[in-house]
């Protein structure tokens, strides 16, 4: 019954999508004002019907009917109740509609939050976002409904994997997708402003806190990825450039292109086109993000199910989305004029800079990605193409890119001077110089990678200390008045800082983790010990014992530095007798400076339990850079830039109201 | 000539469309390998970390035996092994691994930790043995005959089903067929 019914919810919510965005072009064509109303109302009613429907698969999960074919195959009576929930989008169905009820939810909260300015524009972009929601709910209903049924229904499920039943799943893919949908709306208002053939600093100025969610909602899911993997696979690996890692990473580095460049235009006019370009890559490399998880086109390690029936259906809908959006973007761009002129050394230069690397950077990863199936396509050759690839093109890239970082923040809009400036960041130079020096002396004197990122880390970080002394004039005037500068800052100039600070931090991490780790293993028997750098640490003791839906060996460590007891840490491997699937828990010691990782296998008779030992130095401060790089976007969204919204709304908006005449309420 | 400009985007859209739907039309659990009814290339892996045999043509000559490349770093290996060592316990097909594109001692470990299923590993940590094999992603299985000869390509985890289905059926033909 509960089955039927979330199938009926879906089946209406398509009815509903498919209609409203009809309706509401019908109606801006014809000029009739209740269409603004309609399509506010039928964005909330969809997202209410795919709530409804994901409300009802949450209900099948929570009480294991095993009669509906997603629960049997991917449920157990025995599994913890929290994983019977997240198990809900640990499955293709579930997560595809996870993925639209994000979009619905999004689409609903811009009906929430709408001014009432832009009222043609927005209805617009509603008319848009419902075609893809149309599009998604069909692609569910059609190729992966949730709601199947098994009959006969069987007496007990197949288990959810163990390796995805970890606190890092139940977060991960909704962290994930609502970054990858939040750039639907982006899209959406993008398309609608080449429909309308017009684009302006307000449009930035609605679609900037949009734009800053996703992008902070995707970073978070990137780095919970990243981190379910350095905890869960047993091994500390935390990034592998795996096809599905690149499928969320080229949004991500599309969408920061994307809010920069925006920032441009909301500031100076200018670089429209290219912002509008930019709005609909990102979404479309979230959509070929999906593609490539779903399809099975690439072979991943994240796949789910190989289907080509699915692929070809998301196929289609990436050649309505990303084809219809970029055949009118070459019919209508050029009517985007940019009004706004720079020269050669200003910020807007340097952010186009920051641009055309990270769309070089992106176009790598891309290039990396995709190239073995083009090879495998024009010729029986397959290649395939890691991390070596990565290093030497991405990493210097990107390298460069993050030199010009503490420069673009200082030079002036329009037309800035570089000397100045430079002067200013000498400190923070030579700092780096320094830092890198350091760097190759105490730690491995071979790795000058790991100088350099050193090097580059202080640079990014002081660089942005001093920008901020700058604006408060730290030391200039007194300590009060400079404090209250430091409040009257806006929270964009906040944001951006924060973001530019946590960058610095996720830099420095990824140097430490990837240029001086350490690891060794052997055989121990209770009692025995390994060392690795400066740690012993000595196998106490073994113990058995049952969890829920596994069986654990657990294995006591006994950690010592020198003299000095440290303390104990305990090591997992678990059985999932269901799956007849082993997973790893690893003890991990985390300390500022680095963690040590440890991990116990299946003991071999006459040599006891094979342990190995990681150092992961300064391994925290990814998760620290990260959250801190998440936190300058959410400030930037509180700089809703509402009052010069208002403040110079008077002489554009009239414009724009007698040229569109329904923008009704524009000047309250 | 700058507005054609703004078509560009779009060209290398369609561009990619065409690859990916040309992608999509092969079914990647069934991509045939050129290898198929040839020869296995010739190649001669150490072995990895701790262990002593690595891995050549040689240790496979003479009897059906299952090739699987597997990787520490591989989610769906981790998925697969129990199936492998399940394999490997029944007898009923000698199983032989490549460690592909490990560092050193990372395959080690994994087979310390999840028990090892293989009668020889070899350690392939650029991918050579993997370009030549066409390897698409791990894990990817190969059914060899007495003669070196590949006979069947699995891309991807070994379940229940393909082991029963396909797998088994084929190495006992193999098997009764060589023999007679």
């Amino acid at each position: 019954m509960i089955a039927e019914l979330g199938q009926f919810a879906l089946i209406l919510a398509f009815v509903v999508a498919l209609t409203q965005s009809v309706m509401t072009v019908i109606g801006l064509r014809t000029g009739d004002a209740a269409v603004h109303g309609f399509a506010r109302a039928g964005a909330i009613a969809q997202f209410l019907l795919v709530l409804t429907a994901f409300g009802c698969l949450t209900a099948l999960f929570a009480m294991s009917d095993f009669s509906a074919l997603v629960v049997a195959e991917n449920s157990h009576t025995d599994k913890p109740f929290i994983y019977k929930l997240t198990g809900v989008w640990g499955n293709h169905e579930g997560s595809m509609l996870l993925w639209g009820l994000i979009l619905t939810a999004y689409t609903a909260a811009l009906a929430w939050t709408v001014k009432p300015v832009e009222a043609r524009l927005i209805s617009l972009t509603f008319s848009v976002q419902s075609l893809i929601t149309a599009a998604f709910v069909a692609f569910l209903l059609f190729t992966s409904n949730p709601f199947a049924r098994l009959w006969p229904a069987p007496a007990n499920g197949q288990d959810l994997n163990p390796l995805l039943q970890d606190p890092g799943l139940a977060s991960h893919p909704p962290m994930l997708y609502a970054g990858y949908v939040g750039f639907s709306i982006t899209f959406s208002f993008a398309v609608a402003a080449l429909i309308e053939g017009r684009v302006d600093a307000r449009w930035a100025r609605i679609v900037r806190p949009w734009a800053l969610a996703a992008w902070s909602f995707l970073t978070v899911g990137i780095a919970l990825g990243a981190a379910w993997a350095y905890y869960e696979l047993g091994w500390g690996g935390w990034w592998a450039w795996d096809p599905v890692e690149n499928a969320s990473l080229m949004p991500w580095l599309a969408g920061t292109a994307f809010i920069h460049s925006l920032r441009v235009m909301e500031k100076r006019d200018t670089l429209k086109a290219w912002t509008i370009l930019l709005a609909l890559v990102t979404f479309s490399l979230s959509l070929a993000g999906t593609f490539l998880v779903r399809s099975g086109v690439l072979t991943s390690v994240h796949a789910f199910a190989v289907d080509p029936a699915r692929g070809v259906f998301i196929l289609a809908i990436l050649i309505g989305v990303t084809g219809g959006s970029l055949a009118l973007y070459g019919m209508r761009a050029s009517l985007l004029r940019p009004t706004g002129v720079f020269s050669e050394v200003s910020r807007e230069s340097t952010l186009l800079i920051n641009n055309l690397f990270i769309g070089a950077a992106c176009a790598l990863v891309f290039f990396g990605t995709f190239y073995p199936l083009f090879v495998t396509t024009v010729s029986d050759e397959t290649i395939t193409v890691g991390a070596p690839f990565y290093n030497a093109t991405f990493n210097p890239m990107m390298g460069l890119l993050l030199i010009l970082v503490p420069i673009s923040g200082m030079l002036a809009w329009k037309r800035g001077k570089l000397k100045p400036v430079l002067r200013k960041l000498m400190p923070a130079l030579v700092a780096a110089l320094a830092a890198g020096v350091i760097a190759l002396w105490i730690a491995d004197r071979t790795r000058i990678a790991g100088a350099l990122g050193t090097g580059l880390a202080v640079w990014i970080g002081l660089g942005v200390l001093i920008d901020l002394a700058q604006r408060v004039k730290l030391f200039d005037i007194e300590l009060k008045a400079s404090f209250a500068r430091a409040v009257r800052l806006p929270l964009g100039i906040w944001g951006m800082a924060v973001a530019h600070f946590g960058l610095a931090i996720t830099v420095f991490a990824i140097t430490g983790v990837s240029a001086w780790k350490q690891e060794t293993s052997g055989f121990l028997m209770p009692g025995q010990s390994l060392d690795i750098g400066g740690y012993t640490v000595q196998l106490d003791d073994v113990r058995r014992l049952e969890g829920a839906n596994y069986i654990a060996e657990e294995g006591q460590f006994a950690i010592s530095r020198g003299q000095r007891e440290l303390g104990d840490l305990v090591a997992e491997r678990r059985f999932y007798p269901v799956r007849q699937m082993s997973t790893t828990e690893s003890a991990i010691r985390t300390r500022a400076t680095g963690d040590l990782y440890v991990t116990i296998g299946e003991p071999s008779p006459e040599r006891g339990w094979p342990v190995h030992l990681y150092i992961y130095p300064f391994a925290m401060w990814l998760w620290v850079g990260s959250g801190v790089l998440t936190l300058g976007g959410v400030l930037s969204i509180a700089d809703r830039g509402r009052r010069s919204l208002k403040a110079r709304k008077t002489a554009p908006a009239k414009a724009s109201r007698d040229k569109v005449g329904t923008d009704t309420g524009a000047t309250a | 000539m700058s507005r054609l400009f703004l078509f560009l985007p779009l060209v290398f859209f369609v561009v990619m469309a065409l690859y990916f739907g040309l992608g999509l039309r092969e079914d990647p659990s069934e991509i045939p390998s050129q290898l198929i009814d040839r020869e296995l290339p010739e190649f001669d892996l150490p072995p990895i970390e701790g262990f002593e045999t690595g891995l050549s043509n040689a240790d496979l000559a003479g009897q059906v035996s299952l090739l699987n490349v597997f990787g520490s770093w591989c989610p769906p290996c981790a998925i697969e092994h129990p199936m492998l060592m399940q394999i490997s316990r029944s007898g009923v097909v000698p199983v032989y691994g490549v460690d592909w594109k490990d560092p050193p001692g990372a395959g080690t470990a994994w087979l310390e930790r999840n028990g090892n299923p293989y009668r020889r590993v070899g350690d392939d940590p650029d991918g050579r043995l993997a370009i030549d094999l066409g390897i698409t992603g791990a894990p990817e299985t190969f059914i060899v005959d007495r003669d070196g000869r590949v006979r069947y390509r699995h891309v991807g985890i070994i379940t229940e089903e393909v082991w029963d289905g396909t797998l088994r059926p084929l190495v006992e033909h193999l098997q009764a067929e060589e023999g007679a």
